[in-house]
This record gives structure tokens, C-alpha cells and sequence, in this order.
């Protein structure tokens, strides 16, 4: 079937012209159709706009133009600004919000030719590991109705996974890419902080956040991360180095690879998720690879560090949604205030206000040094801990998640509970780093996920290490019952 | 008033002379129609990041430069968090803990002549915020966000001036300074120069400053001294009568000229400043730094204190003609004109009956209606006796009025000086016997009818005579001593 093809295959289809980038649109639009409701994964569907890009990729191909992502589908994460296209960010804030522009991901991947079939849902404004802060409703995994696929990028992940589009693009500010990926058993790369721009990317934690892409192998990940990386005059934040070609990179052999396995990261781990973790390390070491056993002691300390950090940005980022310029603004406001107040008060969602209240918390003047320069001085440190152990090792490996997805509903309540869930992700975002993960197994019919982490600027080695392990593997070849 | 002695200190915001806008690509000029010069980074739209520009940081550290500053290898921006309708993120970016020009200091020309020396704590970078129109809008305020991320150089003093006199040196000698940079149009009207000042008051001879009050947006020269004497006065009296000063930001209003209470202390802003994480550390290099220093110009005091070397002025002519550069520029041409020994001539001219036709007319130099080459020829006149300076004054008055040249209109209207010794010694002679009995009064004594005669002398010339040989000719004649006195009939 059509969407069981990668990328690569999809393009070689399209580029002996056998199938039209119309037909291909086609197909996934009538999936979303089909298929979506049970999931709630695509929020809005841009049909017309898609199948009007595609005819324009078509005529593009059929004038000889070739090109990786020339008249590929994807699906866009709701944070990602989208000319003359709504882009609620998953609030009610941006219910009404069309945006008048496109994010720098956006247009590269317009002009490479890449169809946006709609926008994905997400937890409002990228805060939540669950999916289930959205206004619009919680997504449902694919692998289990009854199971959340992860957040914040939940709806991309969803989407990948049950085959609605080739690929989705994501955001991760805590693990906001890898962590759904891993529930719902796909790929998901979370680069470098600044290697994509963040340019009309709705900004949640911006010293944390940062693009990137969902897709069913590692492979089709490189393809797509090649035109969303590089520099942009736009972001300050983002760094002008040239893009490796990370398609052409991904057979570098891993004999001699170091991987370091992260010994906090197995403390308390379940016995079966654990076991899961050590065979795939066992898949890299009959490659050639080397393991052998890092600590990173601040790590531990990485989930309160995030909780200062991350509402601090956001309780300042979230500012700018005012009720006077765009988005949500109450009935009748009596005064400032109270449009301020009313504006706001209906505007976010409960998880959403808990951590701008947070955030202006550690902000405000007495407390400012005991959390806000506290958390910054420990990120120093678990910075220094990865640099270290990079001294040692080419690249880290744990597991993405704690557990496999779990009920909607069980920890929503719980925001601490739920907090813990990013454990082993945060600490790439603290200290900057790109990570992948990669499914590595199922435990109680749930898809489990392997993360490489790996020094500033090593997408290509990471892609490489996740790509020869999915040759040697066949766990990122499952499908979800129901979405063949 | 002499037990107490005044403490001010002053900050200034420069709106910086760059095309665009601190963080966006939007114009800056002024009196655009509302919201017309707002993209989408000064509207806040979501997603949207800020990126610094260049010629702004290379103003601010072209000031650090001319006060002698330290300019920081690395500095911050920060977010100043507080909801208001103008400010679209809902925080300003500004600099905090550390800004990009340290400690430096100018020297200011004080009254009696003293020079004195004041601090200045930092400079730093910051966005100005829109504005809210209350004007014609019913049950509404309108916004405009055209100023909205215009940039501003915030330019902290020490509490180093000690009278409002002082303070308006200081500001007067930064609006200079700001000026000659070229980084700032020194505007006051439009806002692109204004004020705020800590005033506070102390026993004489105390070590501990007084509690101070912020007097905010004081936007002319007059308004800032205006404002700080209301404001010390108020201290006093408040003092005095057994009160304390409460820190608080006041108000001035120019209307009532008076300061009143804005918001206390306790009811100020937790600003919650972070670094802003969308700005990387400003990182400056030496090369760059050499680079902005490379494009200084002479500074007021250099060109002030080669005025008074090389042109023989006192430091007072000195610091008025280099008080901007383009004075300093037109006094230069006239000097290069006329010649160095005449300096002095040219000085007086420009600073008296130039400066008060433009005064009167409200213009700048840069719009004087007599240019500097017509204003030497007219000088050159005054220096080859051709006219005296009694008539150059005419002359000058006409050139303005009428735009022609000094010689154009001494020819028209035969204003020559008269030279011939014979023809002033004949109209003396007229005069003389016009007038017997002030004759006979200043030969008996009355010393002060002399300068009856010179009117009368001048009156039947038209003014022309030379008035160095009339003195000399009329006094001889006055005495009688030479040549037969007229008969008295």
C-alpha cells in the first residue's frame, strides 16, 4: 500500500512519474478522513490548499525537476505558523488565529515541494507529555485507543504512526518529539538547539525548544531534517553551519562506535523495559559498536531543573496573548483588567496557567535567585556532565520513556506524576543536545523506545547509529492494528 | 534653602538614529499614521523572534567611546516583564545586570566658569514601547504601535549634579554629545530626547543621600529645571514641616508646573527581568570596537578647546561656537574666509547677531539665511573700514531679510564709509556752529556733550563717517586747538 512506503521509495514513485503527487495526496487525505476520528490526531485538514500543492509538484516533476521531498505529504504540528492557515497551538487562545505568515520550517519544506496535508493536534501551547492538554480533546494512540501517544507533538506522532501522512514535524522543548514517538513505535529526531529555526514556531520555553521531525524510520527522519536544518537570519538562536548530508551519512559503519550507557537512566527501570533497552544494545554491539557504562551525576536533578526554567520562559512567552491584538478576547470587557483577566482566565487551559504561575513565581523578586539562577546554575552543570561523558563515548543510550504509553486519564490529574514521565528526556533539552528515538520492542503490545543522545551538531552520527540498527531491526516495521 | 543640599541624578533616553527598528525591519520616522510602521515582530504576532540591529549596538558603543566608557566584551538583554496595551509582548527588551557601556563621565561648563566633572553609571540598549491614544475614541483607547521598538539608548548619571542648573548642563552636554555621534536627531518635541530625574535633598554635609522621588518624561531643558526646582522645594517643605519623603515616581505637569505622586514603592512593578533567551550574549570584539572608534568625530571638548588655542577665545566663546557641530562648522568657515587674526571678529558675529536672528526666526544654523562665505564678505567690509559695524548691523539685517550680498546692498544704498578727513572735518565744522551752546558747555567742561557731537556728526552722514577718525578729528576741533574756530554770532 501506498503509505507503507518510505519516503525514499515514495519519491523514486513520484520521479518515474508511475504515481502523481495528486493521487499520493489523494490517498492520505481519504486516510485522515477515514481514519482520523478515532484518533482526533489532525485538527484542521487543509484539502484543497494540499491538493492544489500537489498539483504544483506534479507539474514540477513532470518538468523535470527531481528532488527527495518534491511532492511528498506531511503534517505540520499546530505550533508551527502557516500562512492563511488557523494555528491554535492546541489553545483556545488561537482557536480563532489564522496566521499571516509561514514559520522558516514551513516554507523550506514548502519549497522542497512537501504537500501540507492539515495541522496536527498537540497539548496546548507544547505543555504536556500526554496530549490530553488540548482544547481540542486528547489524541488516541493507534496501538491502543485506550492509551495516550505521548506530548506534546501527540497528533504528529499519532499520525506517522497510523500511516495519515509519510512524516509529521514536531517540537521538543522536554522530549516533546521522542517521548510520543516512542509510544506510538516511530522515529522521532530531536536536533540540536539551534540547527532549525525556531522562526514562527510558537514559543514555549525558547532557550528549549526546538523543531523537528516524526517518521517511520531513521532513514526518512535524515531525509526530511536535511531541508529543515540550517541557519536562518530570522532566529537569533540559530547556528550558521553548513548541513551535513545526513542521507548520504547514514552507512557510516558503527565499528568502533562508543555508546555510553546512561547507569541513571536504568535506576528503577522495569525489569522488562530494561531488558528491551539491553537487547537492542546487544543489536549494536553485534554491529561493531562498543558499550560501556557512563554516569551523568546531576541528571537526576534534571526534571526539577526543567519545571524552574521552562515555566519561567513560558510565563514570559505567553505574555504577548493579550486579548488585544489576535486570538481569544472575552465578552465585553468592563476595563483593562478585566480584559486581561477574562481574556487569559478563559483563554489557556488549567496546565497552561499552572505553569505561568510557576514561571512568574520563580521570576519574582526574592525568589529570583533561589530558583530561577539555582536551576541555571545546575543546567550548567548537567551541561557539563554530557560534555564529559562525551569525552568518553560517541554517543549515550537509555530508554525514551519510564514505561509504554499509559491510560488517558491516569496521570492528568497528577502533574508531578505526570512531570516524571520526561525523566530521561529533559536533559538533552538542558544541555542543547540532539537525541533520536528509535522503537526497540513492545511490552504488552505497546511499542517501546530506544534514545541515542548525542554531542552538538552529531545528528548525522545519531541518524547513522538509528538507521543501522532499524537494517538490523524490524521493530520500526509494525503497524498498529487497524491502520494497514 | 542653604541647609540643604540638592541630589540629582538623571536618565536619559536617546532614541538612536537608525532607519529600522531595534529588533525588526519596520521604519522608524516619525508622524507616520497609526500602525502603519509595526510588522509583525513589533506586533508581538506568535512566532515571531527578534534580531538585533547592528547600527543600533553601533551607536551605543560609538557613545561609550566619546564619555571614555568601558564598552562590556559581553552584555545581556533582558525581558522586563509588565502587562500594558503598548507594550505588545508584554516585556521589554532592555539591558539589566549587564549593560553594553559601563562607567564613564563628561565635563559640563558651569556658570562661574568652573568645570565639573560628572559620572555616568552605564549606557544601555533598549526597545521604546507604542503608544495609547485616548484622543476621539469614544469608551475606547486606541493603540499605536508605530514607536514600538524604536531604539533607545538609556544613559544613567551618577547622583553627581547638585542643582537643577547642573542638571541641565549635564542634559545640555549629552543632547551636544548625542548630536555630534550623529547617533540621536536630539529632537525634544518628537520625544527622540527626554528625561527622567532622582531628585532628593540632604542636610549639608551629610554622608547619606535623601530618599529620592522620580520625575518622569520630562522632555525639554526648561521642563527639568522647572521640574527639579518644584521638586526640591517640595522635599523641603515636606521635610520641614516634620514629613518624609516617600521613594515614588511623580509626575511633572508643565501646565500647573508642579510634580505630582504617579505610584508609590510599594506599589511599583516586579519587573521579573530575565535574560532574554531569544538574544544570544552580546559578544563585542576589539576589532569592532576599533572599528566604531575609527568613526568618531572631534568631540565638543576637543573642538572647544582648539577653538580657544587656536583662535584666541575664552572657554565660554569656545564651548557656545562647539556647541554643535554644524555651529562649530559654520564658525570655522567664516574664520576660513575672513582670515585666523580676525577669529574674534567672526566669534562675536556669530554668537551675537547671527544666533539672534536665528533665535528670532527659530531655526538652526543649518538654516541661516545668510551662509557663512556672505557672512565673512560682510566681516571683510567691517575689517577694510569700507563700513563701520554700526552700518554692517544694517547691512547684516537687509542680507537676512533680503537674501542679497553685503556688497550688493552697500552699493545700492551708498552705505560707504566715509574716510576723507576733509569731509568729516567740514560737516564737524557745520555741526560745530549749528550748536554754540553745547560748544561753549563742553569747552567749559561738560566732557559728556562729546558724544552729542558724534550723534550729530553721524546724523548729517547717514552714519557713514569713520567713526575712529571722527573721534579723533571731532576731538582736536572740540578743543580748538588747531585751526580758527568758527565765528559765534
Amino acid at each position: 500500500m501506498l503509505h507503507d512506503l518510505s519516503i525514499g521509495e515514495l519519491a523514486d514513485r513520484l520521479a518515474a512519474r508511475e504515481l502523481s503527487s495528486v493521487e499520493l495526496t489523494r490517498h492520505f487525505l481519504a486516510r485522515i478522513e477515514r481514519l482520523n476520528p478515532g484518533l482526533n490526531a489532525v485538527i484542521t485538514v487543509t484539502a484543497a490548499e494540499a491538493l492544489a500543492a500537489a498539483a504544483r509538484a506534479d507539474a514540477r516533476l513532470a518538468a523535470g525537476e527531481r528532488a527527495p521531498l518534491l511532492g511528498i505529504p506531511l503534517i505540520h504540528k499546530d505550533i508551527f505558523c502557516t500562512d492563511g492557515v488557523r494555528t491554535s497551538c492546541g489553545s483556545r487562545m488561537l482557536d480563532n488565529f489564522i496566521a499571516p505568515y509561514d514559520a522558516t520550517v514551513v516554507a523550506k519544506l514548502k519549497a522542497a515541494g512537501m504537500v501540507m496535508l492539515g495541522k496536527a493536534n498537540m497539548d496546548e501551547f507544547a505543555m504536556g507529555s500526554s496530549n490530553e492538554t488540548s482544547f481540542y480533546g486528547p489524541v488516541r494512540n493507534p496501538w491502543d485507543p485506550t492509551k495516550v501517544p505521548g506530548g506534546s507533538s501527540g497528533g504528529s506522532a499519532a499520525a506517522s504512526a497510523a500511516r495519515l501522512a509519510p512524516c509529521s514535524t514536531g517540537t521538543d522543548t522536554g522530549g516533546s518529539i521522542r517521548q510520543p514517538a516512542a509510544l506510538t513505535g516511530i522515529t522521532g529526531v530531536k536536533p540540536t538547539y539551534g540547527r532549525v529555526s525556531r522562526y514562527g514556531m510558537i514559543a514555549f520555553a525558547s532557550s528549549l525548544d526546538q523543531a523537528g521531525v516524526l517518521a517511520r524510520s531513521a532513514a526518512d527522519a535524515a531525509t526530511v531534517l536535511k531541508v529543515m536544518a540550517g541557519f536562518d537570519p530570522k532566529d537569533s538562536t540559530s547556528v550558521d553551519a553548513p548541513v551535513p548530508d545526513y542521507p548520504a551519512l547514514l552507512n557510516a559503519p558503527l565499528k568502533g562506535l562508543k555508546i555510553g550507557l546512561l547507569r541513571e537512566f536504568f535506576d528503577g527501570l522495569e525489569p522488562r523495559n530494561a531488558k528491551l533497552i539491553r537487547d537492542a544494545l546487544a543489536v549494536f554491539t553485534s554491529l561493531g559498536a562498543e558499550t560501556l557504562e557512563v554516569s551523568l551525576p546531576h541528571l537526576p536533578m534534571s526534571v526539577p531543573t526543567y519545571y524552574v526554567v521552562a515555566p519561567a520562559e513560558c510565563s514570559s512567552n505567553l505574555s504577548r496573548f493579550d486579548g488585544v491584538r489576535y486570538g481569544y478576547r472575552c465578552e465585553s470587557p468592563k476595563d483593562l483588567t478585566d480584559l486581561y483577566e477574562r481574556s487569559r482566565g478563559e483563554g489557556f487551559g488549567a496546565e497552561v496557567k499552572r505553569r505561568i504561575m510557576t514561571g512568574t513565581y520563580v521570576l519574582s523578586a526574592g525568589y529570583f535567585d533561589a530558583y530561577y539562577l539555582k536551576a541555571q546554575r545546575v543546567r550548567r552543570l548537567i551541561t557539563d556532565d554530557f560534555r564529559a561523558a562525551f569525552e568518553k563515548v560517541d554517543l549515550l543510550a537509555g530508554p525514551t520513556t519510564p514505561t509504554p504509553a499509559f491510560a488517558i486519564g491516569a496521570k492528568i490529574d497528577d502533574p508531578v506524576t505526570m512531570y516524571l514521565n520526561d525523566i530521561y528526556t529533559i536533559g538533552a533539552n538542558l544541555a542543547g543536545l540532539p537525541g533520536v528515538s528509535t522503537p526497540c520492542g513492545f511490552v504488552d503490545g505497546l511499542p517501546l523506545g530506544l534514545q541515542l543522545i548525542g554531542p552538538h551538531f552529531a545528528e548525522a552520527k545519531l541518524l547513522g547509529a538509528a538507521h543501522q540498527y532499524q537494517l538490523a531491526s524490524a521493530w520500526h516495521t509494525h503497524r498498529p492494528r487497524g491502520y494497514e | 534653602m542653604s541647609d540643604w543640599e540638592v541630589v540629582i541624578g538623571l536618565e536619559i533616553h536617546a532614541q538612536l538614529a537608525t532607519r529600522s527598528k531595534i529588533f525588526s525591519g519596520s521604519p522608524t520616522a516619525y508622524g507616520a499614521p497609526p500602525n502603519t510602521q509595526a510588522d509583525l515582530v513589533d506586533l508581538a504576532y506568535p512566532g515571531v523572534l527578534p534580531v538585533l540591529n547592528g547600527e543600533a549596538l553601533r551607536m551605543a558603543v560609538k557613545f561609550g567611546l566619546a564619555i571614555n566608557a568601558q564598552i562590556a566584551p559581553r552584555s545581556i538583554f533582558a525581558r522586563k516583564n509588565y502587562f500594558y496595551p503598548d507594550l505588545p509582548k508584554g516585556y521589554q527588551i532592555s539591558q539589566y545586570e549587564q549593560p553594553v557601556v559601563g562607567k564613564g563621565a563628561i565635563t559640563v561648563l558651569l556658570d562661574d566658569g568652573t568645570v565639573k566633572t560628572i559620572g555616568v553609571t552605564r549606557a544601555h540598549l533598549e526597545e521604546d514601547a507604542g503608544k495609547s491614544l485616548h484622543e476621539g475614541l469614544a469608551n475606547a483607547s486606541g493603540i499605536d504601535l508605530n514607536r514600538a521598538g524604536t531604539p533607545l539608548l538609556e544613559i544613567v548619571s551618577e547622583p553627581d549634579m547638585r542643582s537643577a542648573k547642573e542638571a541641565v548642563a549635564y542634559m545640555k552636554k549629552i543632547h551636544t554629545l548625542v548630536r555630534y555621534l550623529e547617533i540621536c536627531d536630539g529632537n525634544m518635541q518628537e520625544g527622540s530626547f527626554r528625561c527622567d530625574a532622582n531628585v532628593s535633598v540632604r542636610p549639608r554635609g551629610a554622608a547619606k543621600f535623601g530618599t529620592r522621588a522620580e520625575i518622569k518624561n520630562l522632555n525639554s531643558f526648561r521642563f527639568v529645571e522647572k521640574a527639579i526646582h518644584y521638586e526640591v522645594a517640595r522635599q523641603i517643605e515636606l521635610i520641614e514641616g516634620g514629613g518624609k519623603v516617600v521613594q515614588e515616581t511623580r509626575l511633572y505637569d508643565s501646565d500647573k508646573n508642579e510634580t505630582r505622586s504617579m505610584r508609590s514603592k510599594e506599589e511599583a512593578n516586579d519587573y521579573r527581568y530575565f535574560p532574554d533567551p531569544d538574544l544570544l550574549p552580546l559578544e563585542i570584539e576589539e576589532g569592532f570596537i576599533a572599528s566604531v572608534r575609527a568613526t568618531l568625530p572631534e568631540l565638543p571638548d576637543e573642538k572647544a578647546s582648539r577653538f580657544a588655542r587656536d583662535f584666541a577665545l575664552s572657554a565660554y566663546d569656545a564651548g557656545v561656537l562647539s556647541a554643535s557641530r554644524e555651529m562649530g562648522g559654520y564658525f570655522e568657515a567664516v574664520v576660513a574666509a575672513l582670515g585666523q587674526p580676525h577669529a574674534k571678529l567672526a566669534a562675536n558675529w556669530v554668537m551675537g547677531d547671527l544666533s539672534g536672528m536665528l533665535n528670532r526666526d527659530n531655526l538652526e544654523i543649518g538654516g541661516s539665511r545668510i551662509s557663512a562665505e556672505a557672512l565673512a564678505a560682510l566681516l571683510e567690509r567691517i575689517v577694510d573700514a569700507t563700513i563701520s559695524g554700526k552700518i554692517a548691523k544694517e547691512v547684516f539685517e537687509s542680507m537676512w531679510s533680503e537674501g542679497k550680498s553685503a556688497d550688493a546692498i552697500i552699493d545700492e544704498r551708498g552705505l560707504e564709509q566715509i574716510t576723507d578727513s576733509g569731509a568729516i572735518e567740514r560737516v564737524i565744522d557745520q555741526v560745530m556752529a549749528a550748536n554754540p551752546k553745547q560748544l561753549a558747555d563742553y569747552r567749559s567742561g561738560k566732557d559728556k556733550l562729546f558724544g552729542f557731537f558724534v550723534g550729530q556728526v553721524m546724523k548729517a552722514t547717514g552714519g557713514k563717517a569713520n567713526p575712529a577718525q571722527l573721534n579723533e578729528l571731532l576731538k582736536t576741533k572740540l578743543s580748538g586747538a588747531q585751526a580758527a574756530p568758527a565765528r559765534l554770532s
